[in-house]
C-alpha cells in the first residue's frame, strides 16, 4: 500500500489493493509495453494503448480477485487495442512501402531455395533441428529470433505477427489488410520460409558448429 | 508433387484445412522426402516458438 492517490469519498473496491502493489503494476506495465512495441512501431502509440488498457482494468477492478486474472484480462484488452492500432496504421501506409525489405523477397527467394523443377537446392535442404526445447530457454535464442523477425520485409513480419502472435483469423486479417486469402497464405508461406532459414542458419546450425 | 508445392501446402495447413486430395498428395510426398518432413516439423515449431515468444514477453 504505497500509493495514496485514491480520491477520498469514492467507494474503493475491496480488490483495489491489486493496484497498490507498485511492484506488480510496474512490472505489468513493462510487460505490456514490450508486447505492444513488438507490433506497433510507434512508441507513443504503444504507450497510449498500454495506458488505455490499464485504465479499463482499473475501471473493471471488481471482476478480479487475483492478480493473475487481472493480468490475463488486461492483456486481452491490450491485444484488441493493438489490433485497432494496426488497422488505423494501415490507412496511413501505402501498400508499396510494406513489401520492401533488406533481402531478397517473393519469387526471388523461392527461386533461390528450390531448383527449376521444384526440388530443394542441395545446400538449402532443411537440416535436423535439435530437440524443440533446445535453447528456447536461452535468452540468446530470443535475440536471434528477434533479429530474424526484424530481418523480414515489413509486410511479411506484420502478417506473420497478426497470425501467430495476435492469433487473428484469416478473414479478419484479409479484411484488415485488403488481401485475398490466397495472397495471405502465400505471404505467410514466404515469411515462414525465411524465418525457418534464418533460425536454422543463426541458431540451430550455428550451435552444432561451435 | 514437388518440394516447392509440398512446402507451400505444409505452410497453408497451419492456416486452412486441406482438402482430401491435397492431404493424400502431401502424405505421399512427405513419406519419401525427409527434407519436407523436416520442413513440416519446423513450421509447426515456428508456431510453438511464437506462442512462447508472446508468453516470454508477458513474463520477463
Amino acid at each position: 500500500m504505497t500509493n495514496a492517490s485514491t480520491s477520498p469519498g469514492s467507494s474503493p473496491s475491496p480488490n483495489m489493493g491489486i493496484f497498490f502493489d507498485a511492484e506488480f503494476t510496474q512490472e505489468l506495465r513493462q510487460q505490456m509495453l514490450k508486447f505492444a512495441l513488438l507490433q506497433v512501431r510507434d512508441a507513443q502509440l504503444a504507450e497510449d494503448a498500454v495506458q488505455e488498457a490499464m485504465i479499463s482494468a482499473y475501471q473493471n477492478i471488481d471482476r478480479f480477485a487475483r492478480q493473475a486474472a487481472l493480468k490475463t484480462w488486461v492483456f486481452s484488452i491490450l491485444k484488441n487495442k493493438v489490433i485497432d492500432l494496426l488497422r488505423k496504421e494501415k490507412r496511413h501506409t501505402a501498400a508499396s512501402q510494406l513489401e520492401e525489405g533488406p533481402n531478397i523477397n517473393g519469387e526471388a527467394l523461392i527461386d533461390a531455395l528450390f531448383t527449376e523443377n521444384g526440388h530443394w537446392q542441395k545446400n538449402e535442404r532443411p537440416q535436423k533441428w535439435d530437440d524443440p526445447d533446445h535453447g528456447v530457454e536461452n535468452e540468446h535464442f530470443w535475440r536471434v529470433f528477434d533479429a530474424c523477425l526484424n530481418a523480414l520485409p515489413e509486410k511479411y513480419g506484420r502478417l506473420f505477427m497478426m497470425r501467430e502472435f495476435l492469433e487473428m483469423e484469416t478473414n479478419e486479417i484479409c479484411d484488415n489488410e485488403d488481401l485475398t486469402p490466397n495472397n495471405l497464405n502465400v505471404t505467410l508461406y514466404r515469411a515462414r520460409l525465411r524465418l525457418r532459414e534464418c533460425l536454422e542458419d543463426n541458431w540451430y546450425a550455428a550451435e552444432t558448429l561451435s | 508433387m514437388n518440394c516447392k508445392q509440398a512446402t507451400q501446402l505444409l505452410s497453408e495447413k497451419l492456416d486452412r484445412p486441406l482438402n482430401a486430395k491435397e492431404k493424400v498428395s502431401l502424405g505421399v510426398h512427405t513419406t519419401i522426402c525427409i527434407s519436407c518432413r523436416r520442413f513440416s516439423h519446423q513450421v509447426e515449431e515456428l508456431r510453438t516458438i511464437s506462442k512462447r515468444y508472446v508468453e516470454e514477453s508477458k513474463n520477463e
